[in-house]
């Protein structure tokens, strides 16, 4: 690899010597200076942080204890915005001081590795908006939306307070420390702390899981989509839309990429629009009136073309119109809640926070609430962004704890969001809809009849309002809809319409939604597996060389086969599925999820104790250990609960003897081939929970023995093994958060000072 | 560029905003990736011409076919 460092023995500052050129200023603060200046706190900035604890407390108290009638939107932006902005300033330094201590004089790779393509030095605030526009997708509109079915209290309390302990410091320090080894991937950095056996089950866990997020992630799609010709013309236009802006980038007018995505946007809306149009004529409605099934397959075979066809002709451009509508629905979803600030009617604690056979998803609160909501508050997928790609483009050192904590911080605040927008509807349309239709019956009438007997507090819905919400949004039914994609769309169209349009605006707004939640997905899963297939490639190369070639047309088309028909399996079976896709397989989502998560900060305490940093190895164990309890038993109750709606094994027995029985239907299946089926995807969905979760704790055993072994060295004197990549004297400045300090400043006028050839970067001879 | 000049001082400052924030997002989606590689390639002094806006677009994109970056969910 090249990267591996001369001596293990060393320490990171020993052989820095920052006076190799005595004509440039500082590349960094001097400590003391830093320290004073963080230490001084003036009355002005006394006021400041008691004012946002004060107005933090009091949006908690509306939130927690007051729980009147309604409670306003807005304490749910004071309580989240406050507590980020607690936990950015004190608890991300105590991280960045204490654990991984950053050292601006040592070069990032971006400056000792600069080749002007993948490591380039890149503005903090602009790498915040690309770091945050990579690890932001439909995750955090969905989980929240699906956990809202046992109130709003408890999905609130673990976005906000998860994501301050565990999410964001995951992607802190997982970014950190593949900063320091030259922007390497978490699988290299498993293989090189864990050795072999660690680093392969990481690495096979991984594939799973990955495996995993892409099926359902799609199965989103396909609920969003499943009988909505409106839905499957605008979301399908988008396929002619990219690869025209990639034609359009390659060959006639290359590197417009403002250009192309204004076009590409234009031309977004207007399928939005003509979708309208075309779902209201005959020949239309009957074209892309399409089942589940169909759009499964259909999506399962676009998902192979699109990972075999070159970036440049469908991946690249649908990147760029994905981030360019990520940044504006997210600015608009603020605005509007801020603005519209919707009375929330729903219970802190619904009736089904004590239960574990919701019908929105099964399980008990703990663990399955901590699994339902992964993205927002902790997500193990962040590891595979925050490592590889970003580290490459970072400046500074220390602007790790800006880019990568508060980057998820921003992603936590646009899952509270989507939290929002999902609790302004009214509690009967959200359980109509997200109900299978197993239990709704799937018409108006009988959803309607459902969900008033299901004796929750406040609800009466008549079908009228069913029916009327679905014609205002321009669907034939909102029954059933299930995967929160559908509901937050309405709850975006319910704000939004009170913002811009009125009622007449509603399907608009609803097909923007359905729009952009696809378009994040279909990116994802794109880009899911194609790393997949990468990663299995270079795993079977170990055996037979070829396959390493990324260039080998069959090793590559074989591979992707292989990833396309993993997940395409598991899509398949949720759609099929008679007890509901998402009720079922949403747990497993954050479970594989946060499993992955368990991977990273085991990774993370194993390099950290490395550093001998023992006293503050918490921060990493705590958030290790929650995911680890969490993860670990939402599997055992999804191995061995004897709940059938819980346990895939006790519903594999239950339908096993009913087909012995010779009954032909049972509970939701209605034929013996339905039930056959439920046999069958029990078994696969038992197994694979079987085989995530050993390969987890295995992960977790080897770091932990690694800890072990760092803390036995470190007593007894014996340096241990270093991977960071030799230190480089940086020959660059930039500060190091939003609002550079008075003493930032300082050092940024003397660099400024600097001739221009003087400051540019010579490093880059080596 | 003289954008809003014609409008007296009044707008100055807003048009100044929107051209700091079509560079923000510019920089977020990558279309500066051009610029940025012609600065680093002035600044290392290779001997070697810089490759033309065409050839670098193609180079970025047909490098990421194998080497792929993940999205996230």
């Amino acid at each position: 690899m090249g990267t591996m460092p001369e001596d293990g023995t060393r320490t990171a500052a020993e052989d820095l010597n920052p006076d190799v050129d005595g004509s440039l200023p500082p590349a960094s603060v001097d400590d003391a200076v830093r320290d004073a200046e963080e230490r001084r706190w003036t009355p002005a900035k006394i006021a400041i942080w008691v004012a946002i604890a004060l107005l933090g407390g009091v949006a908690w108290f509306m939130l927690a204890v007051v729980r009147g009638e309604t409670v306003n939107a807005i304490w749910f932006v004071f309580a989240s915005v406050c507590t980020y902005l607690i936990g950015y300033r004190f608890y991300s330094k105590v991280i960045e001081r204490y654990l991984l201590k950053p050292d601006d004089r040592r070069a990032t790779p971006a400056e000792y590795k600069a080749d002007g393509k993948d490591y380039v030095r890149t503005d903090r605030n602009v790498l915040f908006g690309h770091h945050f526009a990579a690890i932001a997708g439909a995750g955090p509109l969905v989980g929240p939306v699906i956990a809202a079915q046992m109130g709003y209290l408890p999905g609130t309390i673990w976005i906000i307070i998860g994501v301050v302990l565990a999410g964001a410091v995951q992607d802190y320090l997982v970014m950190f420390f593949s900063m320091r080894r030259g922007g390497r991937s978490l699988g290299q950095m498993a293989r090189e702390e864990l050795g072999v056996i660690g680093g392969t089950a990481a690495l096979v866990a991984t594939l799973l899981i990955m495996v995993i997020i892409v099926a359902i992630l799609a199965l989103v799609v396909v609920n969003a989509l499943g009988e909505s010709p409106w839905g499957v013309f605008s979301v399908g236009m988008t396929i002619p839309i990219a690869l025209f802006m990639g034609v359009y980038l390659r060959y006639l007018r290359p590197g417009k990429v403002m250009e192309v995505s204004i076009i590409g946007f234009v031309l977004l809306m207007a399928a939005i629009i003509g979708g309208g149009a075309v779902a209201g004529t005959e020949w239309g409605a009957a074209f892309f009136h399409l089942d589940k099934v169909t759009i499964a397959w259909g999506l399962i075979v676009y998902g192979f073309i699109a990972a075999i066809l070159p970036v440049w002709l469908l991946l690249a451009p649908r990147d760029y119109l994905s981030t360019f509508m990520k940044i504006g629905v997210i600015a608009m979803l603020a605005v509007a809640i801020i603005v519209v600030r919707p009375e929330i009617t729903v219970p802190a604690f619904s009736e089904f926070a004590g239960r574990e056979n919701g019908p929105v998803f099964s399980g008990a609160l703990f663990p399955f609430l901590f699994v339902t909501i992964a993205c927002g508050a902790l997500s193990g997928f962040h590891a595979l962004i925050s490592s590889g790609t970003t580290p490459k483009l970072i400046e500074k050192e220390r602007q790790t704890r800006f880019i990568g904590y508060g980057g998820m911080l921003m992603e936590s605040f646009v899952a509270i969001m989507a939290l929002v927008a999902a609790i302004s509807i009214d509690r009967g349309i959200y359980f109509a809809m997200n109900a299978p239709a197993a239990l709704t019956g799937g018409t108006v009438e009988t959803a309607a009849q459902w969900v008033n007997g299901l004796g929750l507090a406040g609800v009466n819905i008549t079908p009228d309002v069913l029916a009327q919400t679905a014609s205002n949004v321009g669907e034939e039914s909102i029954v059933s809809r299930s995967g929160g994609a559908p509901t937050l769309a309405v709850g975006l169209a319910h704000i939004m319409q009170q913002f811009i349009g009125g009622t007449g605006m509603m399907a608009f707004w609803y097909h923007f939604a359905i729009m952009f939640e696809a378009l994040f997905i279909l990116t994802a899963v794109d880009a899911g597996t194609r790393v997949a297939r990468f990663m299995l490639q270079d795993s079977i190369g170990n055996f037979a060389p070829r396959f390493k070639e990324a260039s080998w047309r069959p090793g590559a088309w074989l591979c992707t086969a292989i990833m396309v028909g993993a997940w395409g399996a598991v899509l398949l079976m949720g759609v099929t599925d008679p007890l509901g896709g998402i009720n079922t397989l949403f747990p497993l989502f954050g479970i594989a999820n946060q499993l992955l998560a368990a991977i990273a900060l085991a990774v993370c305490m194993a390099i950290a104790a490395k550093r001998g940093s023992f006293r503050y190895l918490w921060i990493v164990a705590v958030p290790l250990a929650f995911t680890a309890v969490v993860t670990i038993t939402a599997s055992i109750h999804k191995i061995f609960s004897s709940v059938p709606a819980v346990g895939y094994f006790a519903n594999n027995a239950a339908f096993s003897k009913a087909l012995a029985d010779g009954k032909t239907s049972f509970g939701t299946a209605k034929t013996t081939a339905a039930m056959e089926a439920v046999v069958r995807n029990t078994m696969i969905q038992g197994w694979l929970s079987v085989v995530f979760v050993v390969l987890s704790i295995i992960v977790i055993i080897t770091a932990v023995a690694a800890t072990v072994k760092a803390f036995r060295n470190t007593t007894a004197g014996i340096p241990n093994l270093n991977n960071e990549d030799r230190p480089h004297p940086s020959r660059v400045y930039a500060p190091a958060g939003l609002i550079p300090t008075p003493a930032e400043r300082e050092l940024m006028a003397e660099w400024n000072k600097v001739p221009a050839n003087m400051r540019a970067e010579r490093a880059g001879h080596h | 560029m003289s954008a809003g000049a014609g409008f007296g001082g009044l707008l100055h400052p807003v048009a100044q905003a929107l051209r700091g924030l079509a560079k923000y997002l510019q920089g977020v989606m990558g279309a500066d990736a051009y610029r940025k590689y012609l600065e680093h390639h002035a600044a290392a002094g290779h001997g070697t011409p810089p490759m033309d806006e065409r050839a670098f677009w193609r180079d970025r994109t047909d490098r990421q076919d194998t080497n792929p970056q993940g999205r996230c969910c």
